[in-house]
């Protein structure tokens, strides 16, 4: 098959296997507006995440890329099929999973390493452990010299190493990630999806990662799933088999790279058309 | 491509940048100067028509009063005391029966509208009542509590209460409302509990909204307590005004009147320290950076 030479292997999509770390099984979400229509979210999605695995989501705005992420915490329930984390049916929200939020989610209202620390703090570690802990992963993420700041004194790029720092604090098995970066700018971005992988590697957690960025999908990721234009389901599934460590800032004028988001984007197109096209008959 | 030494006239360009500094500072300070200087020039002048108007008869300062005549009211007030005793007294109970008010009014204001502002059936169902309530003019509600409460201090910090309640209310309840969501799923997936969140989420976010309320409504407070003396007490501020009223003292009116702006100052003064205190994390206002 001429595209496992490309490096980018299109899956089957089958049934989640017993030991993944996420599994969602065939869900359909529907949800009633407040003026009391049904609407379809996502509909027969299905989707693996092995333990350790990096895994994108890419798809048209508004197809519902962000509700498979909250299906996943347990904030929204599946109307059929079901969802599955570290091979348990989802609750309540889990203490194994960490989220990193597109708007800036810091409180404002606290320092750093006040931030930092919030995790463990709200878990009941004892308040000193809390803060070295904290300390140790600010200096991970580079910020040491910027504990006492206010988020208002950082720049956005700052902002973003302070949240992955409060994230990954937490040590989370399952990492969910809604377009993080996608408020910085090309160079900053470059640079945080580095921090992002280096921080993973040391961790190895479960990631799903929500992206409309399809370059970045791919310089990230060891699957990348395309959803069609919403009510969202999977279009199919790619696997990446770039080599890591992968460096970002290099990665993009790889041949193989390149080649394979080719390939990917001749499939996303369409959906992308699709999805535009309905947002302005609909002016969403 | 040829790199551009960056060693040439590095010298001269230092001392020019000092010089810039201390010549922006210069006008910094001149502006300063000008803003005060034009401050006083307004109040003097102000003071100085006043005084003059009323000396030539062109207002009647048996009406209008004047600001000597305000001076020597308020001096003969701080040397001879008021007809009710000592102005110091009447300071006291004002401010007392205000401050007690305020805290009060405050305190159950904050609580009703953070309690609201998480559950959203109390708050449909209260909204109603709650809009019923605050369109009773407040001030009305001073003759029962005169009646119910007699002419001590109670029926005037009740004023007080309820004049502050609402305002703190609302706002209370806005700033829990606007709270971000996103922030709230941060703190619950962080491993925050319903309390945490309230705690550590909630209020800080809805801080800025009740700090505003205070500013506004220890004004209230004060309108409450004085407006209640005026209703029937036996000391205060309030009082000393309506006897100053009833004895034609036009005098003693404006000089009343001016030792409860200077409590008002004052206490705003006290509380916009203690808000720089709690939302030290704010950036300034766009218009104050620099300044």
């Amino acid at each position: 098959m001429q595209l496992q030479t490309m490096a980018a292997e299109k899956l089957s999509p089958a049934a989640p296997p017993a030991d993944a770390a996420i599994a969602i099984d065939d869900v359909t979400l529907r949800f009633v507006t407040p003026d009391g229509h049904m609407m379809t979210a996502i509909r027969d999605f299905t989707m693996t995440v092995a333990r350790g695995e990096f895994a994108c989501v890419v798809g048209p705005t508004g197809c519902g890329k962000s509700t498979t992420l909250n299906l996943v915490t347990g904030l929204l329930r599946p109307t059929t099929g079901n969802v599955r984390v570290m091979g348990n049916p989802v609750t309540d929200i889990s203490r194994d999973i960490g989220f990193v939020f597109q708007a800036d989610a810091l409180f404002p209202w606290r320092s750093v390493i006040d931030n930092v620390a919030a995790g463990p703090l709200f878990r009941g570690t004892p308040k000193k452990e809390a803060y070295d802990k904290a300390r140790d992963w600010i200096g991970r993420v580079g910020l040491s010299r910027f504990e006492k700041h206010y988020p208002h004194q950082l720049s956005g790029g700052m902002r973003k190493r302070a949240a992955l720092a409060q994230t990954f604090i937490n040590q989370p098995k399952i990492l969910l990630m809604d377009e993080p970066f996608s408020a910085l700018d090309m160079q900053t971005r470059t640079a945080m999806q580095d921090e992002l992988l280096g921080l993973w590697s040391g961790l190895k957690s479960s990631v799903v990662f929500v992206t409309h960025d399809l370059e970045e999908a791919v310089a990230l990721a060891d699957k990348v799933y395309v959803l069609t234009a919403g009510p969202g389901t999977v279009k199919s599934v790619y696997r990446i088999d770039l080599p890591r460590p992968r460096v970002m800032a290099d990665i993009r004028y790889d041949p193989k790279f390149i080649e394979i988001a080719k390939v990917i984007w001749s499939d996303l197109r369409e959906e992308v058309q699709l999805g535009q096209s309905r947002g302005l008959q609909t002016g969403h | 491509m040829t790199a551009i030494s960056p060693t040439d006239q590095a010298a001269a360009r230092a001392t020019s940048i000092v010089a810039a500094e201390a010549q922006a500072r210069a006008r910094l300070r001149k502006r300063h100067a000008l803003v005060i200087g034009l401050r006083l020039a307004i109040l003097v002048v102000f003071l100085g028509l006043w005084e003059l108007c009323a000396d030539y008869n062109i207002i009647d300062p048996f009406f209008f009063s004047s600001p000597s005549g305000i001076w020597e009211q308020i001096w003969s007030w701080i040397t001879e005391g008021t007809s009710q005793g000592p102005l110091w007294l009447q300071i006291y109970v004002t401010l007392e029966e205000t401050f007690l008010g305020f805290v009060i009014g405050a305190v159950g204001g904050i609580v009703a509208g953070i309690i609201l502002g998480r559950n959203k059936l109390l708050a449909d169902v209260f909204s109603i009542y709650i809009k019923i309530a605050n369109s009773v003019p407040r001030v009305v509600l001073g003759s029962v509590f005169i009646i119910a409460l007699g002419l001590g201090m109670a029926s005037k910090v009740a004023l007080a209460v309820v004049m502050v309640f609402f305002v703190v209310f609302a706002n209370a309840f806005q700033g829990v409302r606007e709270a971000d969501r996103a922030m709230i799923a941060n703190a619950q997936i962080l491993g925050a509990s319903p309390m945490q969140i309230t705690t550590s989420v909630i209020i800080p976010s809805a801080m800025s909204w009740i700090l505003a309320s205070l500013h506004v409504s220890f004004g209230f407070a004060l309108v409450g307590a004085v407006v209640g003396e005026f209703l029937g007490a036996k000391q205060g501020m309030g009082l000393l005004i309506s006897t100053a009223q009833g004895a034609f003292n036009a005098n003693g009116v404006f000089a009343a009147m001016i030792i409860l702006a200077v409590m008002a100052l004052v206490v705003e003064f006290i509380i916009t320290r203690f808000e720089n205190y709690v939302v030290k994390w704010r950036p300034a206002p766009f218009n104050e950076q620099g300044a």
